[in-house]
């Protein structure tokens, strides 16, 4: 039988170097209470194996980056580039994100309960992003693999220069990035919403009314006769 | 890279505790910029002189100048009321008489003196160096008021010296700090010497210093300054801009240069990073967001 130990560690009394070190030397399992934040940066990094992980208030810029297996919650605010390329696992934000939140995640999960800013799951490669709330400009933007759900508004040039990635919005969206396209939605698609949100928690999006917005394909090879300029 | 940050206080009860509140804001934005570091705070009663008198934040190349002489000086040739408290290595006057009159009598009597701020609320310093050898240096954690914004900065485009620093407090109680860098400083700049305006410094954040008071001189409120300022200026910035009765924070269209509000009905905060805020009362309980590009955030009593 598996023993499944809680552990809590505090960003007052170790340096972050410190703490990502004592997260790495844990078994698979463990369920970890990080304590006083204080908006600190790279908190949960890089971590390769499951652990449970709660970080207790607001965090700083690329919370839970590079990990491959944790589930992290972030009671709070968190900064720039929350989950950054994320391999798998899930990183869930109970408050708001700044930007670039899942910038270029390969695999897992990011949701945001709150809203996420500017550039949200920028050159995404593979992940999942749900933000409940609204997403700032050019979320979206080159992002090349996976899926993102916005349950608010999208901001403007969303999905611009999008290559396979996948954007469905439950709100408004201010205005199309450059190549990107409104596509109807398919049944496949309305069972896909309806997973993420599940895995989400969101009870306001109904996956049968979102705005799914994929690539048109127009800038998607480089094209050497285009305008006769080269 | 550079830090701003600012803070406005709702409730009196931390008034006299501002100091202490934003010190470590500014300590902790160092990472950000350790070659200069600067500071506007506003209070009514920094010097105990009666509310509404105007106060003039003087420096001069010589640490520890004589300000009483200098004051004294001051008193002679204007024939008014002079009183020089000594802050850190400068000075605070208080002197009565037309704010334009002072500031070119100030000048005459000592060409290397220089006026980083004026007005009825306002005290600024700047200086070089990391932020808690500053603050250390000038007793912020001393002080009170109701509203303060200041910068740590890592010079890009012009000299790291007292002069070049932020914050730029060109009008009566008017501060502003800059984070990004504008690749047009210098038309702007043109246009505005072409309306008569003079400069200090070749620095690129004065020019939005002018830019915004000249706008508010013509009577333009902050919110409409502010938008001109951002429609004005190509490149990434976010400007926090201070006056006697508001704080105000805009950014460009791209938002690359960071900002994070957090509000309380104590309080509102501002920094170019969250971590700069984690002490702060209550932040646990703080409304935190990124401000959106291109929107003027204001907050006015």
């Amino acid at each position: 039988m598996d023993l499944v130990t809680e552990v809590e560690l505090s960003c007052a009394s170790l340096s972050v170097r410190e703490l990502n070190a004592a997260l790495r030397e844990l078994p698979a399992g463990t369920l970890v209470h990080i304590r006083d934040p204080g908006g600190n940066h790279n908190l949960a990094v890089a971590l390769a194996r499951h652990l449970e992980i709660t970080i207790d208030g607001n965090a700083g810029y690329f919370v839970g980056g590079l990990c491959d297996g944790p589930d992290v919650t972030v009671e709070g605010f968190v900064g720039w580039s929350v989950g950054e390329n994320l391999m798998s696992g899930s990183v869930r934000v109970r408050g708001n994100a700044s930007e670039c939140a899942g910038a270029s995640a390969h695999g897992g999960l990011i949701v945001i309960e709150g809203d996420a800013s500017s550039r949200a799951g920028i050159s995404l490669k593979g992940g999942t992003i749900a933000v409940a709330g609204d997403v700032g400009h050019m979320s979206g933007f080159m992002a090349q693999a996976g899926t993102i759900l916005v349950g608010g508004d999208a901001g403007g040039a969303v999905g611009d220069s999008l290559y396979e990635a996948v954007i469905y919005v439950g709100g408004h969206v201010t205005s199309l990035g450059s190549d990107a396209k409104v596509e109807e939605l398919t049944a496949a698609d309305v069972d896909r919403v309806r997973q993420l949100v599940e895995s989400a928690g969101f009870s306001h999006v109904s996956p049968e009314d979102v705005t799914k917005v994929v690539s048109a394909k127009s800038l998607y090879h480089f094209d050497a006769l285009k305008d006769q300029k080269y | 890279m550079c830090g701003i940050v600012g803070i406005r206080l709702h409730s009196g009860d931390l008034m006299h505790r501002l100091g202490e509140l934003v010190a470590p804001m500014l300590e902790v934005l160092a990472s950000r910029g350790p070659d200069s570091t600067g500071l506007a705070i506003y209070s009514h009663d920094l010097t105990g002189e009666p509310v509404g008198s105007l106060r003039y934040s003087v420096w001069a190349p010589t640490p520890y100048y004589d300000w009483d002489a200098f004051g004294q000086r001051l008193r002679t040739e204007l024939g008014v009321s002079v009183t020089a408290y000594p802050w850190g290595r400068d000075a605070v006057l208080v002197a009565g008489g037309v704010p334009d009159v002072v500031l070119a009598a100030l000048g005459r009597i000592d060409p290397s003196v220089r006026v980083f701020g004026w007005g009825t609320a306002i005290a600024l310093l700047k200086d070089v160096g990391p932020a808690s050898d500053v603050c250390e240096r000038y007793g912020v954690r001393a002080m009170s008021g109701y509203q303060a914004i200041g910068h740590t900065r890592m010079a890009t485009e012009s000299a790291v010296t007292v002069e070049h620093s932020h914050p730029f407090a060109v009008a009566s109680d008017l501060a502003l700090v800059h984070n990004g860098s504008f690749s047009n400083y210098a038309s702007v700049r043109r246009d505005l010497v072409g309306d008569g305006v003079r400069f200090d410094t070749d620095n690129d954040s004065e020019v939005a210093a002018r830019f915004v008071a000249a706008r508010l001189g013509e009577g333009a409120d902050l919110r409409d300054a502010l938008r001109g300022a951002m429609k004005a200026f190509d490149g990434f910035f976010t400007l926090l801009v201070a006056t006697a009765d508001s704080m105000a924070i805009v950014r460009d269209s791209f938002a690359c240069k960071p900002m994070v509000v957090a509000e309380t009905s104590d309080y509102v905060a501002v920094a170019s990073e969250y971590v700069a805020l984690a002490h702060l009362p209550g932040i646990e309980k703080a409304d935190v967001f990124e401000p959106m590009p291109e929107e003027v955030y204001m907050w006015t009593s």
